[in-house]
């Protein structure tokens, strides 16, 4: 059975700011300001290109950047979690 | 109100109103040279108001009130009126203030060079900015650093100088006595004297300057100066501001502007001697 789908919200309701190797979110539809470490903006960016479910996320992030193994597959399984609970990813 | 003054001070216009005389008097001796609301409109109104109505007379005791009103805002007895009509000022700032980002930080500018210096209550951004504005910088603001979203210069708010115990006596020997008001003594934050700026800083009021280094200064530790990154600032600096969020996307670019173009250092000092010798070690190399 597939998983859920996650969706994050379009480019033009999220500003983002990288400073000192940490990303600066700035929600829109929130108001909320996010201090994310890499890969939360990596997923955001996968997330931006359609919804998807985890599988599909891993695959789209593995095409830009080396990662291997299920170690890296169950960070960006929490990682995603905490972009849900923070209300900047959602379920479609 | 029975009695009101207008104030004008920096980009902010200020009316006190107060139900006794002898608060806005020694505002009035406090904030002499200030100029008026150019337009008589001002931004926010402060007002001294008996707890109760009949204690007015008897045992009186100011309760502070305004446009914005914090509901535990406590009393404060009359003889510290002058206390209450400044807290009055401040609260209205951190609670109203939506035209600048707002950051709870001293600023002190030369050569065009604006320092800020922002840390907790007791880090002694206040006493360091006061000696600096003696000591050939101008005295930019001691309590609100005001941050102009559109062009990013920082805009002066030089209210008096809120001196609190130790920090009265260094003053007392740098500045002429006409320019403090009364000491009051016993406050909820022991004992307070105010300085008035001195004439460059009131004259330049109106006059912003470009930020140019962000300090968190420390007292009562070994001399030491680290680098402090930009995320570590930012979440500082956002839990200096009393209206971030209220200011939503605006603040946000006006604050990682700020952060993202200025260097930004954590100092800790013994003495004010060490301090001042470190920011002006500081100022030559932003010069070099």
């Amino acid at each position: 059975m597939p998983g859920p789908q996650y969706h994050a919200d379009p480019e033009a309701a999220v500003k983002s700011v990288a400073l000192d190797g940490l990303s600066l979110i700035f929600h829109a539809p929130s108001g909320m300001t996010h201090i994310v470490a890499p890969p939360a903006p990596e997923i955001l960016a996968a997330l931006r290109l359609g919804p998807a479910e985890v599988g599909e996320l891993i695959a789209r992030l593995s095409a830009w950047y080396d990662f291997e193994g299920d170690a890296a597959a169950d960070a960006i399984e929490a990682r995603l979690a905490e972009l849900e609970s923070a209300g900047l990813v959602r379920r479609a | 109100m029975r009695h009101s003054l207008s104030l004008q001070i920096g980009p902010v216009a200020f009316r006190i109103g107060s139900a006794w005389r002898a608060p806005l008097d020694a505002l009035a001796a406090l904030y002499a040279g200030y100029p008026t609301p150019a337009d008589g409109i001002c931004d926010f109104t402060v007002r001294l108001e008996p707890d109760k109505p009949w204690r007015r007379l008897i045992r009186p005791s100011v309760a502070i009130r305004g446009d914005y009103v914090l509901p535990d805002a406590a009393p404060l007895s009359l003889a510290h009126g002058l206390l209450a009509a400044e807290m009055g000022m401040n609260l209205q700032m951190a609670l109203g203030q939506k035209t600048y980002l707002l950051l709870h930080a001293a600023s002190v500018e030369k050569d065009g060079r604006a320092l800020i210096l922002t840390g907790e209550s007791g880090a002694g951004k206040s006493t360091l900015a006061a000696l600096l504005g003696e000591r050939g910088w101008r005295l930019m603001g001691d309590e609100f650093a005001l941050l102009d979203m559109d062009n990013g210069l920082l805009l002066p708010f030089p209210r008096a100088i809120s001196l609190k115990n130790g920090a009265i006596g260094v003053m007392e020997a740098e500045a002429a006595p006409e320019r403090f008001g009364p000491r009051l003594i016993g406050t909820p934050k022991g004992d307070i004297r105010h300085l008035r700026p001195n004439a460059d800083a009131l004259a330049r009021m109106g006059e912003g300057a470009k930020p140019a280094l962000i300090l968190f200064p420390r007292f009562g530790e070994a001399p030491a100066v680290r680098s402090v990154g930009a995320a570590e600032v930012f979440m500082r600096l956002t839990q200096a501001s009393t209206n971030y969020v209220t200011l939503g996307r605006r603040g946000f670019d006006a604050l990682t502007r700020l952060i993202a173009t200025n260097p930004a250092l954590a100092i800790d000092y013994p003495d004010t001697a060490t301090a001042i010798g470190l920011i002006e070690d500081f100022r030559q190399e932003l010069a070099a």
